[in-house]
């Protein structure tokens, strides 16, 4: 990270990266949960899963640089009546492995829990080849998971609590950079499948996941300047998506923005989507990734030239409240 | 030993005319990389060397069987449906809507089926979870797991061999289906494995090449299998597909046999071929 922050760039307070936070709480859940048993895929002090395997060096097996093997050994664990814990770089594991995913975990419906770093264009200088920016779209497809994209620190600490209490199989998306402060540890609220509204606003809806949370929140203090009151709702849950906080927002709000560190087709924006045309349509406008790979870069720099900032969500939420019926 | 092998030679034809009954009366399926498995199956199933529970087919210290070669799903079936996990007439449901019989095993609907498989190579990696689980457990039991001689092109099966190896599974059994054909050929013909006991070898596995349609030399490997500490073991079994009615295969001009259910009308010609082998 020569040259680079390790943070990403806010007025708000940095916390830890979403791996980081995952690791930690994975590593201390360890010992309240001994049906948990970790598969690396030689990855472990990039996805943080070490820190668990160095606490609970029986429960922790690295299975080398191969990641059919690795969900499929995690198939066989989770078969045998184990929690199993699977980590890597969120494009390897769900493009690698997707097969597997599909057929050793999805199908029969496992209790396998898929961990996903790195995703997204925040990581950097490392570029396209390690950027998972279609991790969601590919996990959303699988029938029967849930898949899950935390925004800060907290969250991404409670969604790692609230995947292994759960029973079957979870993708949790997490990245690499240190991201800014959404919650504090006493109020974090997190359910799996229930979105958390962070401001309120009669004008338009933001919906956002990941690192774009932090961002819809400053975009929706830049719109009150304008006028515009913008409701924020963190949907750290793609999957399955809170239908009630959207067809509500869409109600009371009758504008909608979503945003997410993902490409176009199949994320966040394509479920909201889908999930509004049925119950409630309203004007909607995307901040994502569109259709393309990105590329080595500063984190921020590249979240510039790939127009993944609260500008870019200022603008889509100005968009589709003009666009609304008078 | 004698009344015993008699006996799982009867069940091994028994097991055979399941296959053939169910798929042509499915009128789809894979008959022929059934049969070829038919001794190993037996064997394991009804010679003693799988520990399980039909009437508990979750029971936590039961031997693991996973067909990896999930279109071989008839020879599976055959023999749960006779050691009692469903009742036998449900067979011949196979393939049909609302069956748990399923054209590839679905372990989610149908009991004692280990793992859903059905695309090729990744069942040897599930063996693995498995066995690493008894580990973790301090639990005995033993986990076989059967592939196809094609099915060993998969690239995982090299990452599961390798990582069966690093953490010296002594409690985990590859049977290599080895009748020589795949989907559009000759296994050697279209890419050739061999030495598949070799390569098995070069990865850590303790190995041992037998006559797999001879069930005394199936006993006697799996015996070896179960005795082998310190290093996962593989038998590469040497078969035919479609043993049990290769007679007819051979007048209907195809010893492959791929994929293909056999004609209502050469039925009972398959029986008795059976019957007699």
């Amino acid at each position: 990270m020569a040259g680079a922050s390790s943070g990403l760039q806010s007025n708000r307070e940095l916390g830890k990266a979403t791996r980081d936070a995952f690791g930690r709480a994975l590593e201390a859940l360890g010992a309240d949960h001994p049906e948990v048993v970790v598969v690396d895929g030689d990855v472990g002090n990039s996805t943080r899963t070490e820190w668990f395997g160095k606490k609970h060096s029986d429960r922790f097996f690295n299975v080398g640089i191969a990641e059919s093997n690795l969900v499929g050994v995690a198939a066989g664990l989770a078969s045998s009546n184990k929690t199993a814990v699977i980590a890597s770089f969120a494009a390897f594991i769900t493009c690698n492995a997707y097969d597997q995913l599909r057929m050793s975990v999805a199908y029969p419906g496992l209790n396998v829990k898929v961990v996903g770093s790195h995703a997204g264009i925040s990581i950097g200088e490392d570029g396209a080849s390690q950027m998972g920016i279609e991790d969601v779209a590919l996990m959303c497809a699988l029938p029967g998971f849930v898949v899950i994209v935390p925004a800060d620190e907290e969250s991404a600490k409670a969604a790692t609590k609230a995947m292994l209490e759960y029973k079957g199989p979870v993708y949790l998306r997490c990245g690499r950079p240190e991201v800014p402060k959404i919650y504090s540890a006493d109020q974090v609220s997190f359910q799996i499948g229930k979105a958390n509204r962070l401001r309120d606003g009669r004008d338009l809806t933001i919906a956002a996941n990941g690192i774009m949370v932090a961002m819809a929140l400053d975009a929706a203090e830049a719109l009150a300047a304008e006028g515009i009151e913008a409701r924020v709702l963190d949907m750290h849950t793609v999957k399955p998506i809170d239908r009630d906080a959207l067809l509500t927002a869409a109600k009371e709000t009758g504008a909608v923005v979503v945003a997410e560190e993902h490409l176009a087709h199949g994320g966040l924006g394509s479920v909201v989507a889908y999930t509004l045309a049925e119950t409630h349509p309203v004007p909607i406008r995307f901040v994502n990734l569109l259709d393309t790979f990105a590329e080595s870069g500063a984190p921020e720099a590249l979240l510039k030239k790939y127009g993944l900032t609260a500008e870019k969500i200022v603008e889509a939420g100005r968009s589709a409240a003009g666009a609304k019926k008078r | 030993m004698a009344n015993n092998l008699d006996a799982l030679l009867a069940r091994a034809r028994s097991i055979r005319e399941d296959i053939v009954r169910m798929t042509t009366e499915a009128g789809s399926g894979h008959p022929s990389s059934s049969m070829s498995a038919a001794e190993v199956v037996t064997a394991l199933y009804f010679g003693g060397f799988l520990k399980h529970d039909p009437k508990n087919p979750t029971w936590p210290d039961r031997d693991r069987f996973i067909l990896s070669k999930g279109h071989a799903a008839p020879v599976l079936y055959a023999a749960l449906a006779q050691a009692g996990y469903f009742p036998h007439d449900e067979i011949m449901t196979l393939r049909k809507i609302d069956s748990p019989v399923e054209g590839h095993p679905n372990m989610k609907r149908l009991p004692g089926v280990e793992a859903s498989t059905g695309s090729l190579g990744q069942g040897l990696s599930i063996g693995v979870g498995h066995a690493l689980a008894a580990r973790v457990d301090g639990k005995g039991y033993h986990t076989y797991v059967m592939t196809g001689d094609g099915e060993i092109e998969e690239g995982q099966i090299w990452e599961a061999a390798a990582s069966a190896s690093k953490y010296q599974l002594d409690n985990l059994t590859l049977i290599v289906d080895r009748n020589h054909y795949q989907q559009t050929g000759p296994a050697e013909e279209v890419l050739n494995m061999d030495p598949i006991d070799g390569k098995f070898a070069a990865f850590g596995w303790k190995t041992q090449v037998i006559n797999g349609n001879d069930m005394r030399e199936v006993l006697q490997a799996l015996e070896r299998a179960s005795e082998i500490k310190g290093m996962p073991t593989c038998i590469v079994s040497l078969t035919h597909k479609g043993q049990g009615m290769l007679n007819l295969l051979r007048k209907l001009g195809d010893t492959n046999f791929h994929g293909k259910p056999l004609p209502a009308q050469n039925l009972n010609e398959a029986l008795a071929e059976i019957a007699a082998s």
